[in-house]
């Protein structure tokens, strides 16, 4: 039975975020985000595992250093888009919800590298930018190419380790949810692979799978359609960047009015 | 077949040789009259799969996959061998090895075909797509028309069948289960018993020793044929006789009471998946010890799920249940009995209901209508192919010997 002992804790929603469709989605939303044309449900950015290096960073030391190590979609493509792709929005997300507090957030951007070609990468990446918080951000190029999915769960695994042994809080951040590729591409392995591991190591995943496809049924934007602008890229991304500041402030327990009244 | 007379099925005129005749009756004689039963499910599991084949929707809701481990595939595998044990256990009594092993063989190469046409429309759509669709949200996910830049590489890959595109794993999954048949069938009226511990010996074998057929470009099948072939070997085990000899313990209310324990727990754990707000009621170490229910590898809980659902089905619809022959039920009798076509017909249904849906930016409703037809499409045709055969068979070509005509006509599971 190779596969039962990997079995990560409390699966709770591991396939969740998978089967959960219009039900869950449609019927059960909590506004959870200022703005409206994108909420998302609170129980998507719910979690209990903890982010105390950001924590201990943000209340103490007043500054909070972020490394996105991520595939082409933690970018956009073009020259002088990168302003535009959810890390700089996270950037600035934080920074407003921050304030006084020195936050920067850099991306590490490998395109089309499978998990197992960039863990190896992570403890130099971490080596030079020594992070207080890694969001590695995983699982699209694999499912592309159909890598095994035990040994995509392989990699992400070591890559976690490697992350956590500098000390690091770690995020995972899945595939985006693309319904137009949903014929061509089988994410479940790798979403299900990906919830195992963050629950194996009790840190963090961002479920941007469900949070996208949550907006596509929700209305809040038509990810079916063939668009060639970059106006709902921009938009996705802005959404995606601030969803993220939410959900890493609340699993650092941060609360950001009671830095306001420090100051 | 329903319309096939129930003495289609003589085992007597045995060719002296051929078996060994005590095994003659034992093949031929557990189902005298065809199983409108296994027409019934296995009508429903092409339904449910070409469901689950469109994006999800309301009607997804309906298929089994939601209320339990188990889903559509198991039915299709587990009905796929007992009728083709059934269908060329009886060749095989009356005409010998060598003609049933040549039939099964032209049942794989009409599969293969299949598998192959269904192949080239995913081609299409996929070269569509890379022409017409082009947000630059998912600029990386358009990666996946990489593989199209060596079409040379990628083609002889889908016709060695080691690269599958999404959706398009069952048929080769059965094209292999198949190919086994010939031999499987040979032990399995002879040592029916002896064969169902060797399939399990080797499902235990491919658990403890990762066996699996690799794939390309990566990565190994989505169905492991190595374990779904338990799935396949029970049903040819269940129509030979062994469905008879379980008989009694089906009735045994400790039996059902199990059953209906499991299937309980296993709609409990599927709650949790739906609903991420009561995960916490999953006691931690169950969900170690449970996680992950392996679908490729045919995990152990899916195949008790299958058995639990079915031995309850089995009691709850008596094989004389009125129903069957409603004309209600009909249309999935019907699509059960031509299941190579149907499944074809729902792959592309859904390839292209999923089109639809995408250039029309559809909503719910679309989305329901589509289901709908589509079902409507799959019944209507499998009327079409029943009226054909029996047009047919009526005007001649009655040179065919019944058993033949009755191989090609179930679709020979």
């Amino acid at each position: 039975m190779r596969v039962l002992p990997a079995s990560a804790g409390r699966v709770a929603g591991v396939i969740a975020g998978l089967l959960a469709g219009i039900l869950a989605a449609g019927a059960i939303a909590w506004p959870a985000m200022a703005a409206p044309e994108c909420d998302v449900p609170a129980y998507l950015l719910t979690t209990e595992s903890r982010l105390d290096k950001v924590a201990a960073a943000v209340e103490r030391e007043r500054r909070l250093d972020v490394l996105v190590v991520g595939t082409g979609s933690s970018s956009l493509p073009g020259a002088g888009e990168a302003a535009k792709a959810y890390p700089a929005r996270l950037e600035l997300a934080l920074r407003n919800r921050l304030p006084g507090v020195a936050v920067r957030v850099t991306a590490e951007i490998l395109s089309r590298t499978a998990a197992e070609a960039m863990a190896p990468r992570l403890p130099a990446l971490l080596a030079t930018h020594k992070p207080d918080l890694a969001i590695w951000q995983t699982g699209t190029t694999d499912a592309i190419r159909a890598v095994d999915p035990e040994d995509f769960r392989d990699a992400v695994d070591d890559g976690v380790a490697a992350i956590r042994q500098t000390g690091a809080d770690v995020l995972l951040i899945n595939p985006q949810y693309s319904p137009r590729l949903e014929t061509m591409i089988s994410l479940t392995p790798y979403l299900d692979r990906m919830r195992m591991v963050t629950q194996q190591h009790d840190v963090l995943l961002f479920d941007r799978f469900a949070i996208m496809r949550h907006w596509s049924e929700s209305g809040a934007f038509d990810l079916f359609g063939p668009v060639k602008g970059l106006e709902m890229a921009h938009a996705v991304h802005d959404c995606l960047g601030r969803a993220l500041a939410i959900f890493l402030l609340d699993a650092a327990r941060i609360d950001p009015t009671s830095l306001r009244i420090k100051q | 077949m329903s319309q096939l007379p129930a003495t289609d099925s003589p085992a007597a005129p045995v060719a002296a040789g051929t078996v060994p005749p005590q095994l003659a009756p034992r093949a031929a004689a557990p189902v005298a009259a065809r199983e409108l039963r296994l027409d019934l499910f296995r009508g429903l599991a092409l339904w449910l799969i070409f469901i689950d084949h469109l994006p999800p929707n309301l009607l997804t809701w309906a298929t089994i996959r939601n209320y339990g481990f188990s889903d559509a595939t198991e039915i299709f595998i587990f009905i796929s061998g007992y009728t083709a044990a059934f269908v060329y256990g009886r060749v095989l009594s009356s005409q010998g090895f060598v003609v049933a092993g040549a039939r099964i063989l032209k049942r794989v190469w009409q599969i293969y075909v299949a598998h192959i046409f269904l192949f080239t429309i995913y081609l299409a759509e996929i070269s569509y797509v890379g022409a017409s669709f082009q947000n630059p949200l998912y600029a990386e996910e358009m990666g996946i028309l990489d593989f199209f830049r060596h079409p040379d590489v990628t083609i002889v890959q889908a016709l060695l069948l080691k690269f599958r595109p999404v959706n398009m794993d069952v048929l080769p999954l059965y094209i292999v289960l198949m190919l086994g048949l010939p031999p499987m069938l040979w032990l399995m009226v002879r040592r029916a018993d002896l064969t169902l511990m060797l399939s399990v010996a080797l499902y235990a074998l491919a658990w403890e020793f990762e066996w699996n057929l690799p794939a390309y470009p990566d990565g190994t099948w989505f169905f492991n044929p190595f374990a779904w072939q338990l799935l396949f070997v029970f049903g040819a085990w269940c129509a030979l006789g062994g469905a008879a000899r379980m008989a009694p313990l089906l009735r045994s209310p400790v039996t059902m009471a199990l059953c209906v324990a499991y299937l309980v727990f296993a709609f409990a754990v599927t709650l949790t998946w739906h609903f991420p707000q009561i995960g916490h009621l999953l006691p931690r170490t169950l969900a170690q010890w449970m996680y992950p229910i392996s679908k490729t590898d045919l995990d152990v809980l899916r195949f008790a799920h299958f058995l639990a659902l079915a031995a309850i089905v089995v009691r709850l619809l008596p094989r004389g249940w009125p129903g069957l022959t409603s004309p209600w039920l009909r249309p999935l009798v019907l699509c059960g009995q031509h299941s190579l076509e149907i499944f074809c017909l729902g792959v592309f249904l859904a390839f292209a209901g999923h089109f639809l849906l995408v250039e029309f930016s559809g909503g719910a409703v679309l989305h329901a209508l589509i289901s709908v037809a589509g079902v409507a499409i799959m019944s209507a045709a499998a009327a079409l192919f029943s009226w054909y055969k029996k047009a047919t068979s009526r005007n001649g070509s009655r040179s065919k010997s019944a058993a033949g005509a009755d191989a090609d006509m179930t679709g020979g599971g």
